[in-house]
């Protein structure tokens, strides 16, 4: 399953949870949940802990809106657009944590 | 591929239909199809033919309009969180139309994968 | 040829605050007509849409919380309630007031897997 979380884990629960229920499968960070996948904020430690059980993708588009497209964790994939709609495609179901 | 897309906030004051419409785009240049996008909640905002964003910012309303057209994709805007807002026939954009929660589980029973956009 | 799929819709918002929680049960509401097999979860803050004893008169909106008891009544009877939000919050299955299925997360992560559609306001 692709799990889409878009809000910020340092103001919302949603990828939290999404990491207390969900088994494996793929994470796309989009919107304000690109912050999760920035080095040195208080969320990497559970970031890279997730990447043991998951592929974890973040959508570059919006962390360049955003002014942190350098500071990717090591091991999250940067996808565009077109990167995203493969991802909902390969799945075979999809989630947006809201 | 067959998509379907829901949008569940309204235009400006949230990312949600932005992303929608970025990822309707790129499904499309993808080759798939973009069967239907659902607007639901504050998303049926989307289809107010009376919106007017300045000059130098995106007409996210038109924006879709031109989507359906170019592409045949089906706007459909939900009638009971249309009526709720103020949306109606009279102040809906090109494109769009006013339909029932029904046409919302026809496109999750017809599409091959149904995306959610929202808060 | 079969049309049927599994539906889910995850409720994580409490009711009240916004309107997601009533339009939510609407769909569901539609869906039981569509003869899919649906589901419902209760996830982190949704759990409270269930908490018994909703008074809304002082807020003057619509206290829709009857309505998960007409559930039953449209055959949508699978209602599952994440065990860790519950403890979060201090409730137990008995300050809720419909009937539920109580999952452990992982158990109630095997369910998402295993859906079609997941649709989730």
């Amino acid at each position: 399953m692709l799990h889409i979380i878009n809000k910020s884990p340092l103001t919302h629960s949603a990828l939290e949870s999404c990491l207390r229920v969900a088994q494996s499968g793929e994470i796309l960070l989009i919107e304000d949940a690109v912050y999760a996948a920035t080095s040195g904020n208080a969320f990497e430690g559970k970031i890279r802990e997730a990447m043991g059980r998951f592929k974890v993708y973040v959508l570059q588009p919006d962390l360049e809106a955003r002014g942190l497209a350098d500071r990717i964790i090591a091991g999250v994939s940067p996808v565009d657009y077109g990167g995203f709609v493969d991802l909902a495609a390969a799945n075979k179901n999809c989630q947006s944590w809201l | 591929m067959r998509f379907g897309i829901v949008v569940n906030e309204g235009p400006y004051q949230h990312q949600a239909s932005d992303s929608a419409y970025l990822f309707a785009k790129a499904a499309i240049a993808r080759g798939h199809e973009v069967w239907r996008v659902f607007f639901y909640h504050d998303g049926v905002n989307n289809a107010s033919k009376l919106t007017e964003p300045p000059q130098d910012d995106r007409h996210i309303v038109n924006r879709w309009s031109k989507l359906a057209e170019e592409h045949h994709v089906d706007l459909v805007v939900c009638v009971a969180a249309a009526l709720r807002r103020g949306i109606k026939e009279e102040n809906l954009a090109q494109g769009f139309r006013i339909s029932g929660l029904g046409q919302l589980v026809e496109a999750g029973i017809k599409a091959d994968r149904l995306v959610v956009f929202g808060d | 040829m079969s049309d049927i799929k599994k539906f889910m819709f995850v409720n994580r918002k409490a009711p009240h605050g916004t309107i997601y929680a009533l339009e939510s049960l609407e769909v569901v509401l539609i869906t039981a007509a569509f003869d899919q097999d649906v589901s419902l979860v209760f996830l982190d803050d949704g759990v409270y849409q269930l908490k018994k004893g909703q008074q809304t008169k002082g807020i003057e909106t619509k206290n829709f919380s009857p309505a998960y008891r007409a559930l039953e009544g449209y055959d949508i009877e699978k209602l599952y309630v994440e065990k860790e939000s519950l403890e979060a919050r201090g409730l137990s299955e008995e300050d809720l007031l419909v009937d539920v299925t109580v999952l452990g997360r992982a158990e109630m992560g095997e369910l998402m897997d295993q859906q079609d559609v997941v649709l989730s306001f």
